[in-house]
């Protein structure tokens, strides 16, 4: 039971983490409890698709297709959290124009939740699909019984949802004020985490060269398996043995979506900014 | 826009440059991992080190094996009587371990390059 229930809380706990700070980055939305909710049940049933087609999707491109579609779906997520932090970044500066703040705006339910929702989903699935091949496996050993296997995946599934609330009411005590910019930088990070597994994916797939093996290996200080690994891997995509092309992947997707923010936020001429407060 | 742009030529670039030599340079070394019982047959393997090499794992058991290595740097999942190939190196001299995740008590070995 305790092995079944440390695995999936191991598989849980970067969904959870994700979940939080999507939900803190929407505090105050409109409906978001039912966008995330369907974000996790739609999550939940593509986890299953994915693992009965677990073989199918393994097979295209000479087998490498697992790959592929991992990475995919993380570039997915990445251009989703880019397009939330530009967003957010664009309606701040239309808000501070018509002297409104960004919290208003969001509370009004103008934010686009169906790209949070998205990455919601697709963290499910892609930890879920995981944890479904997983259950299946033990079930189908027959060693242990289907109650020690509920309550195992139940146990798994509480301490690791247990952490993401942890994280969503940490982060709830930041001010009103700074929320958003807090929620900003977390997502910047955890999108540029993603662009870097994505990139792992690619390497192992033989599509992308590593550009040297090892940057470093900070392994002895946090290991990739230790909790402490799981957390900064989830919320900074921390490795302990990064390759160059991680890296690259990394800062580029940072400079990238910084760049998008920065230009939708220039001042484009006083045109711009009158339609709103004209009434 | 501008920046983006030469950003992604330049990735274009570094793709091609690395990427292009890596496809010649390719070994067809190819190595085989069987399991079965959530065992690995042989739990040693012996590589030669600074080559690229490929890994069959078969997975001779009816449910799905994750195939993980922190220190290999790889993870994938391999469907219940069936098999995955893994790109894996150049690597160097040293001890590789890896395990099958959801196995982890008995499904354990390395791989060794020498």
């Amino acid at each position: 039971m305790l092995a079944t229930a440390v695995i999936v809380f191991r598989e849980v706990l970067e969904a959870a983490l994700i979940i939080g700070i999507v939900l803190a980055a929407t505090r105050g939305v409109a409906g978001r409890v039912v966008w995330v909710t369907n974000g996790i049940a739609g999550g939940v049933v593509g986890a299953i698709v994915v693992a009965v087609f677990a073989g199918a999707i393994a097979s295209p491109a000479s087998g490498m297709g697992q790959e592929i579609f991992n990475a995919l779906v993380l570039f997915i997520a990445v251009s989703m959290l880019g397009w939330h932090n530009v967003w957010m970044k664009r309606h701040g500066r239309e808000m501070s124009i018509s002297m409104k703040s960004v919290g208003e705006a969001v509370r009004g339910g103008a934010k686009p939740m169906y790209v949070l929702a998205v990455v919601v989903g697709l963290a499910v699935l892609r930890e879920g699909a995981e944890v479904v091949l997983f259950l299946h496996g033990v079930a189908a050993s027959g060693t242990n019984s289907a109650a020690s296997i509920a309550a195992g995946g139940a146990a798994g599934l509480a301490v690791g949802s247990a952490m993401g609330g942890l994280l969503y009411f940490g982060l709830l005590r930041i001010p009103s004020k700074y929320v958003f910019s807090v929620t900003g930088w977390l997502i910047l990070l955890l999108a540029a985490g993603m662009a870097a597994q994505a990139a792992a994916f690619l390497v192992q797939a033989d599509l992308l060269p590593t550009l040297g093996d090892t940057l470093w290996d900070s392994s002895w200080l946090v290991a990739d398996g230790s909790l402490a690994g799981k957390f900064l891997h989830a919320l900074i995509g921390y490795p302990a043995r990064p390759s160059c092309i991680q890296l690259a992947f990394y800062a580029a997707t940072i400079v990238v979506i910084v760049v998008l923010m920065r230009l939708v936020n220039r001042p484009y001429g006083p045109q711009r900014g009158t339609p709103i407060t004209a009434s | 826009m501008k920046i983006s742009r030469r950003l992604s030529a330049v990735l274009v670039a570094l793709w091609l440059a690395g990427g292009l030599p890596a496809a010649y340079a390719q070994g067809n070394d190819s190595f085989t991992l069987t399991l079965k019982d959530h065992k690995f047959q042989p739990e040693e393997l012996q590589v030669p080190a600074g080559k690229k090499f490929k890994l069959v794992v078969k997975n001779l058991d009816p449910t799905a094996e994750e195939f993980e290595s922190h220190d290999l740097k790889r993870e994938k999942v391999i469907a219940g009587n069936s098999e995955a190939t893994l790109s894996i190196g150049p690597l160097k001299a040293g001890t590789y371990r890896f395990v099958g995740e959801y196995n982890e008590k008995t499904a354990k070995g390395r791989i060794v390059a020498k």
